[in-house]
């Protein structure tokens, strides 16, 4: 074994132990700051249904958007390759389209909140997958945009 | 100029329809944004630069489709709906289009 033999190896292995570390530390710290603002957000409800519902007293109707672009780690995308290989659920993927979404939906509910409004309506999601220019390593990153229409509404404020 | 993504709003009605109104930019990312990207994608995490760059140009669209209503004479656009395309490396796509109305107030109609 010489010391090119190493060199080569090392550049193979490296961001993948780079991508297992601080992928892993970045997603543990993100669900955590995700699940933190959603407990700040309880009160701020969004709801799928296109129509607010009759006989509510509403206003002030604003369209709010919140959008994340989350890029997966090298360790993930390397798992990703290989689940290609043999098939089945790609939980690595999973994870990273969990997080990207639930900041979405935060981001558009704290900018409902901002505007003083208390529930969302006709919410929309919207996944979009985001490649970098140049060279053969397309960058695996994913959009994801929450949008819908703010609200003032009595009935639900909490 | 009044935007939403539902078709009926609370307290108002359509007093007049005038089409499909829409706008669209294509956005392609800079050198810098894209080295960080290429960084990003061994260490995993939110790409900032991306997410602003879509929401600037999603911001453009808006008032694209803003300025048609407005040429049509609308006061509103209802049911506005976003898709987001990656029409090329490097590049994306991104259309917002909607229902121009003349809203008044008062219910019904």
């Amino acid at each position: 074994m010489d010391n090119q033999f190493f060199f080569d190896i090392g550049w193979i292995v490296l961001p993948l132990l780079l991508g297992f570390v601080f992928g892993q530390w970045n997603e543990k710290r993100h669900f955590a700051s995700i699940l933190r603002r959603e407990e700040e957000l309880r009160t701020m409800m969004a709801f799928s249904s296109r129509h607010i519902p009759k006989g509510i007293e509403a206003s002030d109707p604003h369209l709010v958007i919140g959008s994340a672009v989350i890029s997966v780690d090298y360790f993930k995308s390397f798992l990703a390759a290989l689940r290609g290989i043999f098939g089945g659920a790609m939980s690595s993927y999973e994870t990273l389209l969990e997080r990207s979404r639930r900041e979405a939906i935060l981001r558009m509910k704290q900018k409902a909140r901002e505007l003083g409004a208390d529930v969302v309506f006709n919410v929309r999601l919207e996944t979009c997958p985001v490649f970098a220019s140049g060279g053969n390593n397309t960058t695996r990153s994913i959009e994801v945009m929450a949008y819908g229409t703010a609200i003032k509404a009595p009935t639900f404020r909490g | 100029m009044f935007v939403s993504n539902v078709e009926i709003i609370p307290g108002k009605h359509i007093a007049k329809h005038l089409g499909l109104v829409h706008g669209s930019t294509v956005q392609a990312k800079h050198i810098g944004s894209d080295f960080m990207a290429s960084i990003k994608n061994i260490f995993g995490g939110e790409l900032k630069g991306y997410t602003e760059l879509l929401e600037t140009s999603r911001t453009e669209a808006m008032e694209r489709m803003l300025k048609e209503a407005t040429a049509l004479g609308a006061n509103a656009v209802v049911n506005v709906r976003f898709s987001t395309s990656s029409i090329a490396a490097g590049a994306a796509e991104i259309l917002v289009y909607g229902s121009a109305v003349v809203l008044e107030d008062g219910a019904g109609g």
